[in-house]
């Protein structure tokens, strides 16, 4: 009984948010909203019985990817009557991804429907093992079977980061860095001097 | 706590929902009122620490201080700039309020005693303080002002920065205690070296220790890290256009997640609720005096820090974070893992 007021409330709340993530005026209103489309998917993956993902999804998309859309949006100046401009200028592209995007959906449906695909049948293989828990069952998965995969999108990550950096980083010659051991070498003794002038007379440094 | 309402004679359901309420309400409640003292001994030993003698007028001692604060505020009317993104200007306190005490639902008080008993209760605790950002994050904003985005800015980065090594410190943690579970941490601390009950006597684990104790100071925006609130650069950083309960909601949430961070030390580094010693005599003091305790003396050193530590620079800030403890953080990682691989699983 919970359980189903549970994934109906979460359910109608992502779906809410997602449309609302579309629909909202303001750039930065959108991301809040998608914000709580993940936390309300999050709801949804507790209710699976995946607590291990649902925490997760907190963590990485709310906790880090969202804080960084937001940063962006944020920082944009946003002129409402150019976004409407934009809105009439990109409607044909919208309409044919639009369109597109239901005739995938009506094919899909056809599909099931006339059974060729065995969509969605429950036969088990997707729950954890008995008595392990979510994150011991990912782990000796993702780290015997998947061993290799796992360990190639390590790669692919890590080259992407280096990648992301080397096409950023640029080195600016004019600007005046810092070296933090040379500052953290300096010692009172050779930074200050301690001088008694006489009355009238300053100081020559 | 079901089973005592079950006792009563009440169904499975119902005595699940009162036990869960009861069980929000006893940790609530004595929260807010240990807020309003933790302020009243901030300000107390930042004083004594300055020679001044503090807060001395409102009850014994200025023992009632912080509710006279309280009610002041209460009494104070809420502005809100006509400027302001109305509907999120009033979240955002709310948000920071909320999400300081929802962490606390997995902290275990006794070795019985925490409200959610789940698996994965370090990696809940991590999701909700992710979220403590947003409430700086979206007042910033929402005040339509400078200084209070100017603080959103800093508070952003700070935390995101600092989040990334507080994951590798927990990760070497959870290594150890071989479990997520923040009870199954406390009791792999038992007699951990020798007679000691905590991981802070394990020498590879001492400096990750230090580092969580830094860290923690900078994910809570407490000095030498509060930045955000560099009052003499920023005002009152993204607290500056709140006034009222508004306003008190923030500096509860933040006292709250101080706590909150000082429990997280005690917990997963000095035995929670466990007696410093693995002594008999000493289990029959209840665990969550010694718990208390514990959070009590770090709160002393947060403090202590910010009476003495003069304010970081935002650059030596990010290169603290970034440059200085995510590599180390690292390190320790490797090391961690390859020391249980030689000893705990073998060869």
């Amino acid at each position: 009984m919970i359980h189903t007021l549970a994934f109906y409330l979460f359910a109608t709340l992502v779906i809410a948010s997602g449309t609302f993530t579309i629909l909202s005026r303001n750039p930065v209103h959108s991301v809040l909203w998608l914000i709580m489309a993940f936390f309300n998917a999050a709801g949804l993956m507790v209710l699976l019985g995946a607590e291990f993902i649902a925490m997760l999804l907190v963590i990485v998309y709310v906790g880090a990817v969202a804080v960084l859309f937001l940063f962006v949006v944020m920082m944009l100046d946003i002129d409402f009557a150019e976004l409407r401009a934009g809105f009439i200028k990109n409607f044909p592209l919208g309409m044919l991804l639009a369109v597109v995007l239901l005739v995938e959906l009506v094919v899909g449906v056809g599909v099931y429907r006339a059974g060729a695909l065995q969509l969605g049948v429950a036969d088990g293989a997707a729950a954890s093992p008995m008595g392990l828990s979510n994150t011991e069952a990912i782990g000796a998965l993702l780290y015997s079977r998947y061993l290799f995969l796992f360990e190639a999108a390590g790669i692919i990550l890590l080259v992407a980061m280096i990648g992301a950096i080397v096409l950023t980083h640029r080195t600016r010659k004019d600007v005046r860095g810092q070296n933090i051991s040379h500052q953290n070498q300096r010692r009172p003794e050779e930074a200050t001097r301690n001088v008694k002038p006489e009355v009238g007379k300053g100081v020559q440094l | 706590m079901t089973a005592f309402f079950q006792t009563l004679g009440m169904s499975y359901e119902w005595a699940w929902a009162i036990a869960t309420i009861s069980g929000i309400l006893l940790i609530a409640l004595p929260l807010m009122l240990g807020v309003a003292m933790i302020i009243y001994a901030d300000r107390k030993i930042w004083a004594a620490m300055a020679l001044r003698r503090g807060p001395n007028v409102v009850g014994p001692w200025g023992l009632l201080q912080s509710f006279a604060d309280g009610l002041k505020v209460f009494l104070q009317e809420t502005i809100i700039p006509s400027a302001a993104n109305k509907g999120l200007f009033l979240i955002a306190p709310i948000l920071t309020f909320t999400v300081a005490l929802l962490a606390w639902a997995v902290i275990p008080f006794n070795s019985g005693a925490m409200l959610a008993d789940i698996n994965v209760g370090l990696l809940y605790v991590l999701a909700i303080s992710s979220l403590g950002v947003y409430g700086v994050v979206i007042a910033g904003w929402a005040s339509n002002s400078k200084y209070p985005f100017f603080s959103a800015m800093r508070a952003a980065a700070q935390m995101i920065s600092y989040e990334v090594s507080i994951g590798f410190i927990l990760i070497c943690v959870v290594l150890w205690a071989d479990s997520f579970n923040l009870k199954a941490i406390v009791e792999a601390q038992k007699s951990h070296v020798w007679l000691i009950n905590g991981f802070v006597a394990n020498p590879l684990l001492f400096p990750l220790w230090v580092m969580f104790l830094i860290s923690s100071l900078a994910e809570t925006a407490r000095a030498p890290f509060d930045l955000t609130e560099a009052e003499s650069e920023l005002v009152a950083g993204y607290q500056t256009e709140y006034s009222s309960m508004s306003f008190a909601l923030y500096w509860l949430g933040e006292y709250a997640n101080v706590l909150l961070m000082c429990a997280l030390n005690a917990t997963l580094f000095w035995g929670g609720y466990l007696p410093p010693l693995d002594i008999p005599v000493l289990y029959l003091i209840p665990g969550w005096i010694w718990l208390l305790g514990k959070i009590l003396f770090f709160f002393f050193i947060f403090s202590w820090v910010k009476a003495t530590v003069p304010r970081y620079r935002y650059d030596q800030l990010m290169r603290l974070g970034w440059k200085v403890f995510l590599p180390m953080s690292l390190l320790f990682v490797v090391l961690v893992s390859g020391y249980l691989m030689l000893t705990r699983y073998g060869a």
